[in-house]
């Protein structure tokens, strides 16, 4: 086909591994925008990947960059190690909710706080998809998952932690905003977010984390387009999305 | 007269989410129900024309399956 | 370069300096602080990486980010922050690249106390993290064997991409004495044919720990024990004192070995024919060299600030040829050498025999003085 009549194709930042994720999931979406912005910033080859523990811990086999994979939430605490002996070149983590809001808490929140150079890509479908749809730090109240059965009753296990607005009142973070993969024009928002969020890395303005509201079909029992609907009708009203934190030096990018 | 356009969804990742059916803005496609990929999908296709070209089926496929093409448009030159 | 006074934990800390050390990722804990303190300041100078995390588990974490880059890159702790950090060091060993952890030992189990001790001999030694992997260990008895063992420590994790501890008791970390620190060597990277540091110009690289098909697993445990296998046969150190004619033999490492070296020498002002062998290597432990003295020993003491861990290697090397008798000081407890010349008297007097256990009868005799 004549590549004038081209209008988009998939990343060549992709390798040709077909993902594992289920059918209708948005870790592929993200992981898609993460590749296409990556490709734009022509920062392939100096890229090197932090992968979590959860469903994206094969994230490593999907990016055409260097990647390591990390124990359980510490992708933050690997990301710094790589970063400050190779400040030249572009180093994200990727990871779920249970991986940066539960076991890994204290590594985020300290990455935030000392201003790392790194871009975080934060997926939250509101449980643990990998180990089979636990209650996460972001299961909403009242959501049945297999380890609240009947529902998360905030009396024992807690509310909703709001990660974007927690890490939005450290000094050491530069960018941090909530965006959704649930339509294309939130979808176009979300990659604008994570073009931001790696320019703001390139240009050493602090910590950068772009929050994703995401899908977990498989887990929630619906099909992927109601799950869709379930982010625009439930999840959007618990974590809203918005920017928590440009700071006026980034304001100044201009994409 | 509106743009015309056409799609390629490879076998290789299509798992027949069908994410971009819904979101199709001109209802175009569907799952092929009479073909299976290696890994056992119905892909998605499009099944009638009217695809423009829009690329919205590839910006919400969680696989980067679709490839989406436009008939180039020709600047017709404007008589003086 | 001429001796200087150095105290324990900051020669420690210069001496990885000098090897090229270029980034340490470390966390305040009695009795390591001076090290993490020294690199606070001395990093920077030299335009290397110094992070103070937020956890033992977060230090261990950026260690294994750095390591995988392929530069020298270090932390240190003290027993309840080496615990913390023995998942990182799984994963480390998992992923077969060089990393150095120091281990300035505390009397413990639990908080315990601030207190030399070497009672994390088995965490080093056998593992601690999960999984089965092997790692090396050294044991320096002074400030200048301290400094002598950094180099040595980067060098052997590289060579084998394997975990380096360096264990020393917090007497060693604090103790102040005249040593001879190397030159300061300018950093070359190696650019190791493993190493993630992005992919200009070749292909991508991954690494990981995870090996999801068990047969890969198997293969990948497999080839760590082949590599084992060539740290065994060429990496094995240890001191000989007066093992010559030795008929009795002292083992211990650390500041146990250097008590016993004094209650040696004594021993033999009085005519006693003994000897010390003290690891440097408890892992790869001398078992060739022990076996060999076991050879032309009458009966062997171990002396350790533990309750018997290296003990278990020496009995595996002896296998009961002749009787091993054991004296330990726990729980922060340094021995005084006059204890050590005390039990040197009791190998001597020809009434011990082979026991399986040599703990049940210094446990009777260290209750009954109490």
């Amino acid at each position: 086909m004549a590549t004038e009549n081209l209008v988009y194709e998939r990343p060549e930042a992709f390798t040709e591994m077909p993902t594992h994720y289920c059918p209708g999931c948005t870790h592929g979406v993200a992981h898609r925008l993460v590749a296409e912005v990556l490709e734009e910033m022509g920062v392939v080859n100096k890229t090197i990947g932090v992968a979590p523990v959860g469903c994206a811990v094969f994230a490593y086999n999907y990016f055409d960059t260097d990647f390591v994979e990390a124990p359980h939430g510490r992708a933050p605490a690997m990301a710094t190690g790589i970063k400050r002996v190779l400040p030249d070149r572009v180093v994200f983590t990727y990871q779920g909710d249970g991986d940066l809001a539960s076991i890994g808490m204290g590594e985020i929140v300290h990455a935030a706080a000392r201003g790392e150079n790194i871009t975080v890509i934060f997926i939250n479908n509101a449980n643990y998809g990998m180990t089979g749809g636990q209650m996460a730090p972001t299961t909403l109240p009242g959501m049945k998952t297999t380890s609240s059965p009947n529902g998360r009753d905030v009396e024992t296990q807690g509310y909703p932690i709001k990660m974007s607005e927690m890490l939005s009142t450290l000094e050491g973070t530069g960018y941090c905003v909530r965006r959704s993969l649930h339509d294309p024009k939130n979808i176009r928002l979300a990659k604008k977010a994570i073009r931001t969020a790696f320019e703001t890395q390139v240009r050493g303005l602090g910590f950068a984390m772009v929050e994703l509201l995401s899908t977990c079909p498989t887990n929630w029992g619906m099909t992927p387009v109601n799950s869709l609907k379930f982010v625009e009708e439930h999840m959007i009203p618990a974590f809203p999305l918005g920017d928590y934190k440009i700071s006026d030096a980034i304001k100044q990018i201009k994409i | 007269m509106a743009v015309k356009g056409w799609i390629e969804v490879s076998d290789t990742y299509c798992k027949g989410c069908e994410l971009c059916i819904s979101a199709c803005p001109q209802g175009v496609m569907e799952l092929d129900m009479a073909r299976l990929t290696p890994k056992g999908y119905h892909p998605a296709h499009t099944f009638k024309e009217g695809c423009t070209g829009c690329a919205i089926c590839a910006i919400v496929c969680p696989d980067a399956a679709i490839t989406v093409f436009r008939e180039t448009t020709k600047a017709v030159p404007v008589p003086a | 370069m001429p001796k200087e006074l150095w105290k324990g934990n900051e020669a420690i800390a210069e001496a990885a300096v000098r090897a090229g050390l270029e980034a340490y990722f470390g966390y305040p804990i009695t009795p390591q602080t001076e090290i993490l303190e020294f690199l606070s300041r001395r990093m920077p100078e030299l335009g290397r990486s110094f992070v103070q995390a937020e956890s033992e588990l977060g230090a261990i974490n950026m260690v294994y980010g750095a390591a995988c880059t392929g530069v020298r890159v270090m932390s240190s702790s003290s027993s309840p922050g080496v615990s913390l950090m023995m998942e990182g060091l799984s994963y480390i060993a998992g992923t077969e690249i060089p990393a150095v952890l120091v281990n300035v030992m505390r009397g413990g189990p639990g908080l315990g106390n601030i207190a030399p001790a070497q009672s994390d001999y088995n965490q080093a030694v056998r593992g601690g993290g999960h999984g089965d992997y092997p790692r090396i260990v050294l044991a320096p008895a002074s400030v200048q064997e301290a400094i002598d063992l950094m180099g040595l420590s980067f060098d052997l994790a590289e060579k084998y991409r394997m975990i380096t501890m360096v264990i020393l008791d917090g007497s060693v970390g604090q103790m102040m004495e005249p040593a001879e620190m190397p030159a300061l060597k300018e950093i070359h990277r190696k650019g190791f044919d493993w190493a993630t540091d992005g992919a200009m110009n070749r292909e991508r690289r991954i690494l990981s720990s995870i090996y999801l098909n068990p047969y890969d697993e198997e293969k990948t445990n497999l080839r760590l024990l082949k590599r084992w296998k060539d740290v065994q046969a060429s990496e094995v150190r240890y001191k000989e004192y007066f093992l010559e004619d030795a008929k009795y033999i002292v083992i211990g490492f650390g500041t146990a070995g250097r008590v016993a070296l004094s209650a040696v020498r004594e021993a033999r002002a009085q005519g006693i024919k003994v000897g010390l062998l003290r690891p440097i290597t408890v892992s790869p432990f001398p078992h060739e060299v022990l076996d060999q003295l076991t050879g032309q020993a009458e009966a062997i003491l171990v002396t350790e600030m533990n309750m018997g861990q290296m003990l278990d290697d020496v009995l595996l090397t002896v296998r009961g040829r002749v009787p091993v008798e054991f004296y330990g000081r726990p729980g922060g407890v340094v021995p005084f050498h006059d204890e050590i010349l005390n039990e040197i008297h009791r190998l001597t007097s020809g009434t011990l025999a082979v026991r399986t256990d040599p703990r049940e009868s210094w446990l009777t005799r260290m209750t009954a003085a109490s």
